[in-house]
């Protein structure tokens, strides 16, 4: 169960794995999530999908090491199996054509929203894709994202690759060029605020996929709440994906930093016990 | 077999004899025996240690044996009570354990959280004697536990599989208790659970002082002897649709997904890092084990902490809270003691370890500091005004009278509801406005291939009442079967 049938590195701290999971590959759509643990005094976290294979019945994971459970994950090589992968949660990507869309995204933001881009270009869409990253080598599926994008517009912060600037100045360039109908965004939490803000600025509908913390991914806990248009809700049942307009990501970033002092010490244990 | 529950065999006839009524009732209730309330506010032990065999003995003989038992009234799988007794008044536990068995798949477990007070034992004869009621409960956990000790559990007697596939959708009490009554008639059962550990409530909710998992463990491997199969991090409706299903073969479903929606109070700063559900801390605690060391999940040890409500989960929750080293566990409910809904014993129990209880209070706003964090309460002090739709007196704010509390976690314990997860993915079920599976009184839904009970369909109750919900299931899906 849960096999590890192929890894690969895309920088030093982000890894690309092919998961045995047929049913989730059989049943998953753009923007669902699993919920994964490693060994059994694992925790539970939220991973969103990034791509399947229903012939091999394997889905995509990317995942970036920030603490002890994606370092783990990340360890974790061909033929090693993942203790738990459930799924797939939260409510799918609506996907119609809405005429054009540009889809931004940054970091390991990226690989969730390759089957979104997927997804649009086959509903029809003009899909712009902003990939943006801190350096060059952070950059990562450019050829997959070409494929199914009309236009893909790279931004670095130090300008090592595309144009410099921030996934903003990408957006704001197409916003200014063209009209565009709708904006999707995945990626770290300020990213999307700022994307969110810029987006509002120019009336344009925008959806963006959190990624909160989580315990049982199912509706259970309430680990995940956050404020959207002033009322509570749950990423993992309501969501992931909302109207970015109305999140507070202000109170989600807060509440992201729940267990920051933990989470830090538990990862100082672990490179200390290695 | 049936020898164990006639109350006419000849051994039940001479047990009856040996001892007058009156010199029954004249025997005092069993005190149950407890581990030290200071020292086991410190540790996970089992704080009810059971009963010994003479103790047990002795409680047996209390039982009159009537003829039209009325505590088998009050229980929801129809426990056949003075049968167990009187096995265990005559010395013969295992049968007991075996009598307990026949009806419940949980002995065990209903042993020790069974509100036996408001069920089973509130219709004991005794009390219509002015007399303590005999403690069934006590006795029903000591058979339970005698025989899993004893090393020979029974299995009970499954009939020759008949090969109809039937799906359990969640592996609580409701689904638990169904799957043991299809099992025994025959069906291939395979219970689907959505986390990575089978029992449900049993695991992620109920503490280990309360309840050990080895407990539960014990009476699911029970189970798979019987022949039910258990599959983990399955979501029926999202790994496996309901067609999926059909087309694999089953020939029933029976959902019993459980209320697993925590609600919230909706007021100002509950979105502060330290508010949580009750839900969230005890399945860190006890799912997760987070507060080892060695297991990955966090868990915010509090040292002053707040714990909204007064039912059995809050309970669970602040003796939870004291475990882990708060200096100050509290309760802050609405109403006064006498309307709270938790166990006698469960405020009892947290009273002991040093609980402190502020009732008549009701939170109305949390405030935090720089980084987020709650730091303050502002709790509105009520009273009790007239009797109110559930018959209790409704909690009456006095204006202008507040109080504010200084804590560090709060943890916010008042109901669930159901987890629209399941209803929202099989169409053509019907649900209530409430979210809630709506089913006839054979608990058939809309779909008559499925049929549903426990939380999902009552919307927050008891594990007897799930449990009930499973046997009553398991005899209305038979019964539509062989239409």
């Amino acid at each position: 169960m849960n096999k590890i049938v192929s890894k690969e590195h895309f920088s030093e701290n982000v890894v690309k794995l092919e998961i045995e999971a047929p049913l989730i590959a059989k049943s998953r759509r753009a923007g669902h999530f699993v919920i994964v643990r490693v060994g059994e005094k694992g925790e539970r976290i939220p991973l969103t999908i990034a791509g399947s294979d229903l012939e091999k019945g394997t889905i995509t994971l990317v995942v970036q090491k920030i603490g002890v459970s994606s370092t783990k994950l990340c360890a974790l090589n061909v033929g090693d199996e993942v203790t738990d992968v459930v799924g797939p949660l939260g409510k799918a990507t609506h996907i119609e054509n809405f005429g054009t869309v540009v889809c931004a995204c940054g970091g390991v933001g990226t690989a969730p929203m390759l089957p979104i881009v997927e997804a649009l270009k086959k509903a029809g869409n003009k899909v712009i894709t902003v990939l943006a990253a801190r350096t060059k080598d952070l950059i990562i599926l450019e050829e997959e994202m070409r494929k199914f994008s009309d236009e893909v517009i790279i931004m670095t912060d130090d300008g090592s690759y595309g144009t410099q600037g921030l996934v903003t100045n990408g957006v704001e360039g197409v916003i200014n060029r063209e009209k565009v109908d709708m904006c999707v965004t995945i990626g770290p939490a300020i990213m999307m605020k700022f994307v969110s803000l810029l987006t509002k600025k120019y009336e344009v509908p925008t959806v963006a996929s959190l990624n909160t913390i989580m315990v049982d991914g199912t509706g259970m806990c309430g680990a995940c709440r956050v404020s959207v248009g002033g009322e509570t809700k749950f990423v993992c049942v309501d969501g992931p994906e909302f109207d970015a307009h109305q999140v507070d990501f202000d109170e989600m970033m807060m509440r992201m930093g729940a267990y920051r002092a933990e989470e830090q010490a538990a990862m100082a244990a672990y490179t200390n016990q290695k | 077999m049936q020898n164990l529950i006639d109350r006419n065999a000849p051994w039940r006839d001479e047990l009856r004899k040996a001892m007058k009524n009156k010199e029954r009732t004249d025997i005092a209730r069993v005190e149950m025996n407890e581990l030290d309330g200071e020292y086991r506010s410190h540790n996970s032990e089992e704080v009810n240690q059971g009963l010994t065999e003479e103790q047990a003995l002795m409680e047996a003989k209390r039982c009159l044996d009537c003829p039209n038992p009325s505590c088998m009234n009050g229980c929801p799988v129809s426990i056949n009570i003075p049968s167990f007794i009187k096995n265990i008044e005559r010395g013969e536990y295992l049968n007991a354990a075996k009598v307990l068995k026949m009806t419940s798949a949980l002995p065990a477990v209903c042993g020790r959280v069974c509100p036996q007070e408001k069920q089973c034992e509130s219709q004991c004869i005794h009390i219509k004697m002015g007399k303590k009621p005999v403690a069934i409960g006590y006795l029903e956990r000591f058979a339970a536990d005698y025989e899993r000790e004893s090393g020979q559990m029974s299995t009970p007697e499954v009939a020759p599989s008949h090969g109809i596939k039937i799906g359990v959708v969640g592996s609580g009490p409701a689904g638990l208790s169904f799957a043991g009554d299809m099992a025994k008639l025959g069906y291939e059962v395979t219970v689907f659970e959505a986390l990575h550990e089978i029992g449900g409530v049993l695991k992620y909710g109920i503490p280990e002082f309360r309840l050990p998992n080895k407990i539960v463990d014990v009476e699911i491997n029970n189970l798979e002897k019987m022949g039910v199969t258990f599959v983990k991090d399955c979501i029926v409706g999202k790994t496996i649709s309901f067609d999926d299903l059909k087309a694999e073969g089953f020939k029933g479903l029976f959902v019993a997904s459980g209320a697993g929606l925590p609600n919230f109070m909706n007021i100002k700063g509950e979105n502060l890092i330290g508010v949580m559900s009750s839900n969230e801390y005890l399945t860190r605690v006890n799912l997760m084990s987070a507060a080892k060391d060695e297991f990955d999940t966090p868990v915010l040890k509090g040292k002053r902490v707040a714990v909204i409500g007064g039912g059995n989960t809050a309970m669970d929750s602040v003796r939870t809270a004291k475990r882990l080293g708060a200096e100050l566990a509290m309760i802050v409910y609405r109403r006064s003691e006498e309307e709270m809904p938790a166990r006698v014993e469960e405020v009892k129990h947290a009273k002991e370890e040093g609980v402190e209880f502020r009732t008549l209070h009701n939170p109305i706003e949390y405030y935090g500091d720089e980084k987020g964090r709650v730091k303050q309460m502002l709790l509105q002090k009520m009273e009790l005004g007239e009797p109110d739709a559930s018959g209790r007196r409704k909690p009456v704010a006095i204006e202008g009278a507040t109080e504010l509390i200084d804590v560090d976690t709060v943890i916010v314990s008042v109901g669930v509801s159901p987890n629209p997860l399941i209803p929202n993915s099989i169409e053509g079920l019907e649900v209530s406005r409430k979210g809630t599976i709506v089913v006839n009184d054979d608990l058939q839904s809309a779909i008559p291939m499925i049929f549903a009970g426990g939380d999902i369909v009552r919307g927050g109750a008891t594990v007897i009442l799930a449990m009930g919900d499973g046997r009553k299931a398991a005899a209305s899906m038979h019964a539509y079967l062989n239409k």
